[in-house]
């Protein structure tokens, strides 16, 4: 039997009318019962003329996707401007992340600029100062690359024990998006350095004037100054229309707004590298410049954000996996609290600093679980229970938590953080 | 690895070279030259070390009155904090205590950082707008609340950088490579490896999630 139309009229005022009339789907007379009405109606996306090409002129998500979007943690921060958001991680697959999906983390709000009246001054350290406007910077030879920006605060609630019910809160201060930019080798290479340089200031043009101290060493290495994401111009909320890339370092060193390098002979010991960003120890001491980030995984689906709502049998487990060290090798999965390991099965693009998605699919029993996800780097690393990193940093050290998270499936299959002996 | 391909590929010595032409042409072949007063408007920034103060001196009593106008509402009136604003003093001794209170006084190394921060990005909302004077006297006001300082002391660009905070030397270098590297490097288990397995902590109970 196929789907069957009723005589009338195609044309779009008569369609508009008819759907009115009839609800959102005509039935067809010879449907029988247990029969499923999505196919033995006739739906109207079927039968009446969809959107115009220019109804809407930069493309949204379909409506039915409006939960899909960044969430921040009201209880976190004093206000909206100095602040964070998360990326929902639980809604997304592949490893870009698109951009409007983007986690922010600002600290005097979204600066807003002009392009026109942006400027990029590089001195200091160099043979000749200069100062680029954003139509000079079009003239340098970019390269394209994809990386993951990762906060060093990404599951910084957790040190303390399972807090945050949803991926999104747990692991979703990061994002993976492929930059268009200039290497700052090049930057640099134009302006000359001195042979006493070691490190750059970068600044940012916001009102926070957000400043980071960088090694000279990673700055030749692989540093970038990117003014497109995914192809397009940068969001306002990432930097737009300049900001510095940082593979595999922690994301505050990626400062947005860029508007300023200084080149140095040592580090400046600005706020954001003392004051914050430092991590302390058990003991009452800190570490400064924990730029890497360390190789750490998270299932996505299933997790308290994304439960299983099927019944027992065939299941998708998937969820991201990233270093910051070396190239992501590896990952493990267990469903039974890390007494049993299986190795996942990875997809998609393999570059060295970007996200990888994993995936393994098994026939669930419909009992219980507790999943959990290991990363290894070609480094050697192994992402390490949080236990065995409370062990040398304690509980305060608010950044680089990248212990093995564990989800406790039910056997309704909803899915709740916990931690496990 | 193919990054470092990619970095010999890359059309650097293009530019290298063009970079050695301002001298024979007057300009560099992109961009400009700024002026020195290009420059000074922007290079503003102080180095934990001094390198950058200017010029200029405030008191501690000036310091209050500026602070009280433009900073205790967040700050409150003894740099306690008000909500989730930043304490900015207190809490000396309790850095290795379960719940420390990481303030300039308790935790912050260098009194430069303090002006660098304060002409940069306060007070919130309305960056930029304090005298280099000014400065210094939130500066002198804000050691004063964590006791480096008496109530009638001026600082200046001269004694700024005299002045040693006593958590300067509890920072190390990133040491995970030493602390951490080699034990998370080792073989991993498989199959059986663990018999009790029990659930310690829950996120539902705490229940602070956002819908």
């Amino acid at each position: 039997m196929e789907e069957r139309n009723t005589p009338k009229s195609v044309s779009r005022r008569t369609a508009l009318g008819g759907m009115i009339a009839a609800g959102a789907a005509v039935s067809t007379p010879a449907a029988a019962a247990g029969d499923d009405a999505a196919i033995t109606t006739i739906q109207p996306w079927r039968q009446e003329l969809g959107r115009g090409v220019d109804a809407m002129p930069y493309g949204l998500p379909s409506a039915y996707e409006k939960s899909v979007h960044r969430r921040n943690v009201s209880w976190l921060t004093a206000d909206t401007y100095s602040s964070v958001n998360f990326t929902p991680l639980h809604d997304l697959d592949g490893v870009i992340t698109p951009n409007g999906l983007c986690f922010e983390r600002n600290h005097s709000g979204v600066a807003l600029i002009d392009p026109a009246r942006h400027r990029l001054m590089l001195h200091g350290l160099v043979k000749t100062p200069l100062v680029f406007t954003m139509a000079d910077l079009m003239r340098f030879p970019r390269q394209n690359r994809t990386c993951f920006l990762e906060c060093a605060a990404n599951s910084g609630m957790e040190w303390r024990g399972a807090q945050m019910n949803g991926v999104q809160f747990t692991h979703g201060m990061i994002h993976n998006v492929m930059y268009t930019g200039i290497p700052l080798r090049v930057l640099l290479a134009a302006a000359g350095v001195r042979p006493s340089a070691k490190w750059l200031l970068l600044e940012g043009a916001d009102a926070a004037g957000m400043t980071r101290s960088l090694p000279l060493k990673k700055a030749l290495d692989d540093c970038m100054v990117a003014f497109r994401m995914n192809g397009e111009a940068l969001r306002a909320e990432q930097g737009y229309p300049l900001r510095l890339v940082v593979p595999g370092w922690e994301g505050n060193l990626w400062i947005k707004w860029l508007r300023r390098i200084e080149v140095g002979d040592k580090p400046w010991h600005h706020r954001e590298e003392t004051s914050k960003y430092t991590d302390l120890m058990s003991d009452g001491r800190a570490r400064r410049f924990t730029w890497q980030m360390d190789a750490k995984s998270v299932i996505t689906s299933p997790s308290p954000q994304a439960p299983i709502v099927h019944r027992p049998g065939p299941t998708i487990l998937t969820g991201i996996a990233w270093s910051g060290r070396g190239a992501l090798s590896r990952v493990d999965v267990s469903l039974d609290g890390g007494r049993n390991w299986q190795i996942a099965r990875l997809s998609g693009p393999a570059d060295t600093f970007a996200l990888r998605r994993f995936y393994l699919e098994f026939d669930w029993d419909g009992r219980p679980m507790l999943l959990q996800s290991r990363a290894h780097d070609s480094t050697g690393y192994v992402q390490p229970t949080k236990d065995r990193l409370r062990a040398i940093r304690g509980e305060n050290s608010t950044y680089h938590n990248n212990g093995i998270q564990t989800w406790a499936v039910n056997k309704n299959g909803e899915v709740e953080n916990v931690e496990i002996s | 690895m193919s990054r470092f391909r990619n970095l010999v590929r890359f059309p650097v010595a293009f530019f290298t070279i063009l970079a050695a032409i301002p001298v024979l042409a007057g300009g560099p072949p992109v961009g400009r030259v700024p002026t020195d007063s290009e420059i000074a408007a922007w290079n503003t920034d102080v180095r934990f070390d001094g390198q950058g103060l200017p010029l200029g001196q405030g008191s501690v009593s000036a310091g209050e009155a500026l602070y009280s106008t433009q900073c205790a509402s967040c700050h409150g009136d003894f740099g306690e904090g008000v909500g989730r604003w930043p304490a900015l003093a207190g809490g000396q001794g309790t850095l290795a205590d379960d719940r420390p209170q990481r303030t300039i006084g308790s935790y912050w190394p260098y009194a430069a950082t303090i002006w660098d921060y304060v002409n940069r990005a306060m007070p919130y909302g309305n960056a930029r707008s304090l005298s280099a004077n000014e400065v210094y006297s939130l500066t002198a006001y804000l050691l004063y609340l964590n006791d480096f300082v008496g109530e009638d002391f001026t600082l200046t660009r001269k004694n700024l950088v005299s002045i040693h905070l006593p958590n300067a030397e509890n920072f190390r270098f990133d040491d995970r490579k030493g602390a951490e590297l080699l034990q998370f490097s080792l073989p991993v288990c498989m199959t059986t490896c663990k018999t009790d397995v029990r659930i310690t902590k829950r996120a539902a109970t705490l229940n602070v999630t956002p819908d």
